[in-house]
């Protein structure tokens, strides 16, 4: 049996550990074109703010000592589905007998005037973020357009770096389709109090330049901002260019049933690439989470291998420093459609904008916040920023869906102590089911 | 306090000497490294949680550098228990 597995990302290596954990004898061979190989893509804000060295970026690969495969870099250009056969760097030919497909996903790409200036950045691999700390050292004032987390990624890396740093944000406030109006008060409060300049209703049209090089930016009100470098993250989109011309079914990512296989029976995708059947909501959704493409990843390797497997998407779940304050996000909070991005962003899942009917308990304010969005008997979702004892009992409450019924009365009532109602709840809870 | 000294390489929120070892919840974890960056003895803690292994190696000072660094609440202390230990 011959393995073939597209993309070095963890969903990739995630595949390699499970289908040698099956699969002892079968070649593997993982085909990538990222010149830095496998690391840590959410570990790239740390890199930025200075709290790591890009070499301890690199994860724990599966070490090739141990576990058995071979790795070759290039791009895979080409899918020939009928030859069972693939095309690297437009001219080596390589077949496969089972393939996957986890080539992640990309920025989607500022198109305006002025957007292929040299000083233009956008956060997707270590190279991108290497060279924006290259031009950071010049100091100087940056203009960061965008959304989701890596928009306050890249703010609070170049502020961290020493950059004056305007923030343009398209609508009235900060990611509206996953936090509340307060949430978001809190971060924009927390920005500004750092000196970040935010500028509402902003709709940037162009970039300007001299010699090459950026010198400001333009906004559709009229009004221009001096600046020596330009950072986006509008959001990203599934990689899909191997797709293309092929049989493979196609949504807004390569679609796959819950066993993480195309409707091609010897192709299957995981990670960032992959939308993922969800047998609870009926629904194929996209993540751009880490945890989700190793569990992809793993699922597919497993079924690639010939152990049926299925994959059960766990509500998603995130923990960010949203302009340094720690905030859990988990299963359904929001819903609507945020200006700032398109389709989705880094660190996101679209079912956190799913939100079915349900009530909303809040309490607490500016750093101790936590909002709970509650069911008929279970909580769906939930936001907590700042103080983080209850993320976990959250985590676990949420993904296994813990009859609230006994509490629920209580939590729904004005000013109700919902944190204590929520710790005492967990002691008791915790008891009755194996964690 | 600034937001900014998160980045800082401080540890004013350093967990105090624990009879214990460090313990991972694997869901949370990106592998970003700052732990394993920040032992001040090398453990490869990162690995650990990649194979969601518990820290239990005698070299490990329990500082919890590693785990008040962890942006993610990934590691916490588990109290080694010391009536089990005597008895085993
Ligand atoms: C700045 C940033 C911040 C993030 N923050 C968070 C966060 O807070 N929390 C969280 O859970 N997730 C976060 N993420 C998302 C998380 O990193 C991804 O969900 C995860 O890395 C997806 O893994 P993957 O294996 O699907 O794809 P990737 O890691 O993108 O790997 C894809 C691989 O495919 C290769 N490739 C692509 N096309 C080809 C081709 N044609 N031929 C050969 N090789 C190819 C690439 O070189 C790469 O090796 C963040 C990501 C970024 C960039
Ligand atoms: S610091 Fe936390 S998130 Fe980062 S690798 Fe270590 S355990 Fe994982
Ligand atoms: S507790 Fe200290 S010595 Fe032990 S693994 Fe963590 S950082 Fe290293």
């Amino acid at each position: 049996m011959k393995y073939v597995i597209v993309g070095a990302g963890v969903a990739g290596m995630a595949a390699v550990e499970a289908i040698r954990s099956v699969d002892l004898a079968g070649e593997i061979l993982m085909v990538s074109d990222d010149p830095h190989g496998y690391y840590s893509r959410p570990g790239l804000a740390y890199f930025l703010t200075g709290e790591l060295h890009d070499k301890a970026l690199y994860p724990l690969a599966p070490d090739p000592q141990k576990i058995k495969f071979d790795h070759l870099k290039g791009r895979v250009t080409r899918l020939l589905q009928a030859e069972h056969a693939l095309e690297v760097d437009g001219k080596a030919r390589l077949t496969y007998d089972k393939l996957l497909i986890a080539v992640g996903a990309c920025a989607v790409s500022l198109e305006i005037p002025g957007s292929k200036l040299e000083d233009v950045v956008k956060l997707d691999h270590l190279s991108d973020a290497k060279k924006i700390l290259r031009l950071a050292k010049r100091g100087g004032t940056a203009v960061v357009v965008g959304g989701g987390i890596t928009a306050l990624e890249l703010v609070e890396g170049l502020l961290a770096r020493g950059m004056k740093v305007h923030y343009l944000l398209r609508g009235d406030r900060y990611w509206s389709n996953v936090l509340d109006r307060q949430e978001s008060h809190i971060v924009e409060g927390r920005l500004q109090a750092e000196g970040v300049m935010l500028h509402h209703h902003a709709e940037l049209v162009e970039i300007t330049g001299r010699n090459g090089r950026v010198n400001g930016v333009r906004l559709l009100d009229g009004r221009a901002i001096k600046c020596d470098l330009v950072a986006y993250a509008i959001g990203i989109h599934p990689s899909l260019d191997l797709a293309a011309n092929t049989a493979l079914a196609l949504d807004r990512g390569l679609l796959v049933n819950e066993h993480l296989q195309t409707n091609d029976p010897d192709i299957y995708a995981a990670g960032d690439v992959a939308q993922a059947y969800d047998p609870l909501s009926g629904r194929s959704v996209l993540d751009s989470l880490w945890n989700p493409a190793r569990e992809q990843g793993h699922v597919a390797g497993l079924n690639m291998a010939g152990r049926k497997t299925a994959y059960l998407k766990s509500p998603p779940f995130n923990v960010t420093r949203l302009a340094g304050l720690t905030t859990t996000i988990i299963g359904a909070v929001g819903r609507g459609h945020d200006e700032d991005v398109l389709g989705i962003a880094r660190g996101d899942s679209e079912t956190w904008r799913d939100l079915p009917d349900a009530i909303v308990a809040q309490s607490g304010f500016d750093v101790n916040h936590m909002r709970l969005l509650v069911g008929e008997r279970s909580l769906i979702g939930a936001i907590l920023m700042g103080d983080q004892t209850l993320s976990k009992p959250l985590q676990k409450m949420i993904s296994n869906r813990a009859d609230i019924s006994s509490i629920r009365g209580k939590l729904l009532e004005p000013d109700a102590p919902i944190a204590d109602l929520i710790a005492d709840f967990w002691v008791g809870w915790r008891k009755t089911i194996a964690l | 306090m600034s937001f900014l000294n998160h980045f800082k390489n401080d540890a004013n929120r350093r967990t105090a000497l624990y009879a214990g070892h460090v313990v991972a919840d694997p869901s949370r974890c990106v592998q970003c490294g700052i732990c394993s960056y920040n032992c001040p003895i090398g453990i490869d803690v990162r690995a650990h949680v990649w194979r969601d292994e518990a820290v239990i190696k005698s070299e490990c000072l329990t500082c919890g550098e590693c785990v008040a660094r962890c942006p993610r609440g990934v590691l916490s202390f588990v109290q080694t228990d010391l009536f089990e230990r005597r008895a085993g």
